[in-house]
């Protein structure tokens, strides 16, 4: 049994050993081991100069990277904060989703940045946000969100092995409350392939990271049989398990913890209406956090996506 | 004001460096590293980028490319740099250097293909270790600080040199690549064209440096400053540089100053805000003449080897841009097909439906 953060150090030191290519390099990643620990023993392991402490600069930690891998390397940024992920997105936006692409597709970035991130973690301002639109929304980003240790591992290899650019966000509310069998050694869960996490049969609920435990803490509850689809990958999206879930029970709940607005519910459920809307019953619902910034924490359970908001939601699609 | 002296000097401003004389009372010095066939051959790559560069003027002004950012007065910088690196080290050019890969055997008709759109004008930035031209203000400073930084983990004894304006070093992007770079002991020269304006804001309102090269102390690099327009001096200020690089003693910040003599491109009026007078100053003391000088006061440069020069320059560009207007209209399915190495399956499927549509439309 794993801590979903000792997956992530698990996923690291398996590829690291794997591949003498790839490199972790951020902000306190080294001696300290990241501040979630997740890079523990990685520079002991494999030397200062294969985990690296950067100076304290995200756009430089990412644009450092694109040099990096125009010299062979894999490197897994990590970003210590969801929120102070912000600065790297002038690199990542500007280059790192399209460089590839400049060269004619002569080139590979295979750069990984992996951040905790999300809600309820009782933190100042910026240390609780859900930045995956502003991955998802740019060309040449893949985007992958574990919910289980066991795949927090395995979409860390994936990010780490493949071709392209991948941003792995990892949900810090659930870093050491999610525990579960992890595989040993190698272990690739491949992008854009979505976990069926309960079975049901009147209502989806689709969700990713900390809120596919909301979803089920929901499902318990309902009257309804509810299945949880687990996403994993935003981007590659699997839409073919999306549209068999919703195909099979007619309704869907999305769940997210970051604002409404254009956030990726709003994909999820446009996808839906565009490809499944013959098997609808009832209007697509999205249960997401709101248009506001991140509240204090003494109030940002009210914010956050509930079973209570989830239930709700479940009750109005089986009511329609 | 005097031309050779581009700024005004503040008691703490070093000297700028200078080894072409000018025929009267200053007079010539030699740099080490280069006998008369170097000496000649770096002419040549001046009057080809001088040539590039006129052309695409022209160029443009027919229709036949886009908007370009014209780089008339500083091919000192460029050519007095590159043939100061080995032809493994990384060069890393932005707008302003877009032809500069014609130093290391680019086609003309690439370079073209680039600014008229097409994807001919991409490519593959490890056949001449060239990196695409980077459009951002100073973005590509971290890419190659963190290249710089690989070759040294790779134990390689090349070296990479960024190319940004004075512009650029107001910017995030410069200060972190700069300070990534020297915190790894990266093996680069971080070369700015200092022409004193970004388009149309003057120096004087990007900073309170007493000059760009003073920015090297607070990363704990040295900082050089040259006159930009000798191209001498800017070879063996990076020369030394990259001697610098190699010996593993991390980079180096070269000022290399000038003035912008031309618009900043071609959408650009500067009649806004520039002083006509002093532009034409400056270009009568333009860095290619300059050399040309100090080649014929030697004896190298005779009127049928400079004439040869931009002949056979004038011959790649005409030769190059048949090229690049030859070019067939690019495969719409290039929309989708660089930007993944594995696409997402959604964007294949609005491909395949976009290449449907199109076959319809007989397209």
């Amino acid at each position: 049994m794993k801590t979903l953060v000792e997956a992530v150090n698990d996923g690291l030191h398996t590829e690291m050993k794997r591949d003498a290519s790839v490199m972790v390099m951020g902000e306190d990643v080294g001696t300290l081991g990241g501040v979630f620990r997740a890079t523990a023993g990685l520079r002991e392991r494999f030397g200062s100069d294969r985990c690296v402490d950067t100076p304290l600069a995200e756009a430089g930690i990412l644009g450092t990277a694109v040099g990096l891998a125009m010299a062979g390397f894999r490197p897994v940024c990590e970003m210590q904060y969801d929120a102070f992920s912000y600065p790297c997105l002038d690199q990542l936006i500007c280059h790192v989703g399209r460089y590839r692409w400049r060269t004619g597709g002569a080139m590979e970035f295979p750069i990984t940045v992996r951040m905790p991130y999300g809600g309820r973690v009782r933190a100042p301002e910026l240390h609780d946000d859900s930045p995956e639109a502003y991955y998802v929304h740019t060309p040449g980003i893949k985007v992958a969100i574990p919910s289980t240790p066991a795949d927090a591992k395995g979409l860390i290899a994936a990010a780490i092995r493949d071709a392209d650019p991948v941003v792995v966000l990892e949900p810090k509310l659930i870093y050491r409350t999610a525990r579960g069998e992890v595989p040993e050694g190698e272990h690739v869960v491949p992008l854009g392939k979505a976990r069926v996490a309960r079975s049901g049969s009147d209502v989806t609920l689709v969700a990713y990271g900390a809120m596919v435990a909301v979803a089920e803490a929901a499902a318990e509850r309902a009257d309804a049989s509810v299945e949880v689809l687990d996403l994993r990958s935003l981007k590659p999206l699997d839409e073919g398990a999306l549209l068999e879930s919703v195909g099979k029970t007619g309704r869907a709940v999305v769940v997210a913890e970051a604002p409404r607005v254009a956030g990726f519910a709003a994909e999820v459920a446009a996808v839906l209406a565009e490809k499944a809307i013959l098997d609808l019953r009832a209007p697509i619902v999205r249960v997401t956090g709101y248009d506001v910034p991140y509240p204090y924490w003494t109030i940002e359970d009210a914010y956050l996506p509930s079973p209570g908001r989830v239930l709700a939601a479940i009750g109005k699609v089986m009511a329609f | 004001m005097r031309a050779s002296m581009r700024v005004e000097p503040s008691p703490a401003m070093p000297e700028l460096r200078r080894v072409i004389g000018d025929g009267d009372g200053h007079p010539d010095g030699e740099v080490e590293g280069l006998d008369d066939a170097g000496l000649l051959a770096l002419h040549r790559s001046m009057v080809l980028l001088r040539t590039y560069d006129e052309r695409s003027v022209t160029y443009h002004r027919q229709g036949r490319i886009g908007t370009y950012a014209i780089y008339w007065g500083t091919e000192a910088i460029q050519a007095g740099s590159v043939h100061a690196l080995d032809d493994g080290d990384w060069v890393f050019p932005s707008y302003r250097e877009s032809a500069i890969g014609l130093l290391r055997g680019m086609a003309p008709a690439t370079i073209l293909a680039w600014w008229r759109g097409h994807p001919a004008g991409w490519w593959d930035p490890r056949e001449r270790h060239v990196a695409s031209i980077c459009v951002p203000i100073a973005t590509h400073v971290p890419h190659a600080a963190g290249l710089a930084w690989g070759l040294r983990l790779r134990g390689e004894r090349g070296c990479a040199i960024c190319y940004f304006g004075d512009g650029a070093t107001s910017e995030g992007a410069f200060h972190e690549g700069a300070n990534f770079a020297a915190v790894m002991h990266a093996p680069l020269v971080l070369m700015c064209n200092n022409n004193q304006w970004a388009i149309s804001t003057p120096l004087e309102a990007q900073t309170r440096a007493a000059t760009l090269a003073d920015k090297a102390a607070g990363y704990g690099m040295p900082g050089v400053r040259v006159d930009g327009g000798d191209v001498l001096a800017v070879y063996d200020a990076t020369r030394q540089a990259v001697q610098r690089a190699r010996a593993g003693e991390g980079p180096t910040l070269i000022e290399a100053v000038t003035y912008r003599m031309a618009p900043h491109a071609t959408a650009d009026d500067p009649s806004l805000y520039i002083d006509e007078a002093r532009v034409a100053e400056e270009r009568r003391n333009e860095c290619l003449a300059r050399y040309e000088g100090y080649l014929r006061r030697r004896g190298l440069l005779t009127d049928e080897l400079a004439e040869a020069a931009r002949a056979d320059a004038l011959a790649a560009m005409r030769e190059g841009i048949a090229a690049a207007e030859a070019l067939p209209a690019p495969d719409p399915a290039l929309v989708f097909d660089t930007a993944y190495a594995d696409p997402p399956p959604e964007l294949m499927a609005e491909r395949a439906e976009l290449l449907r549509l199109l076959a319809e439309e007989g397209r």
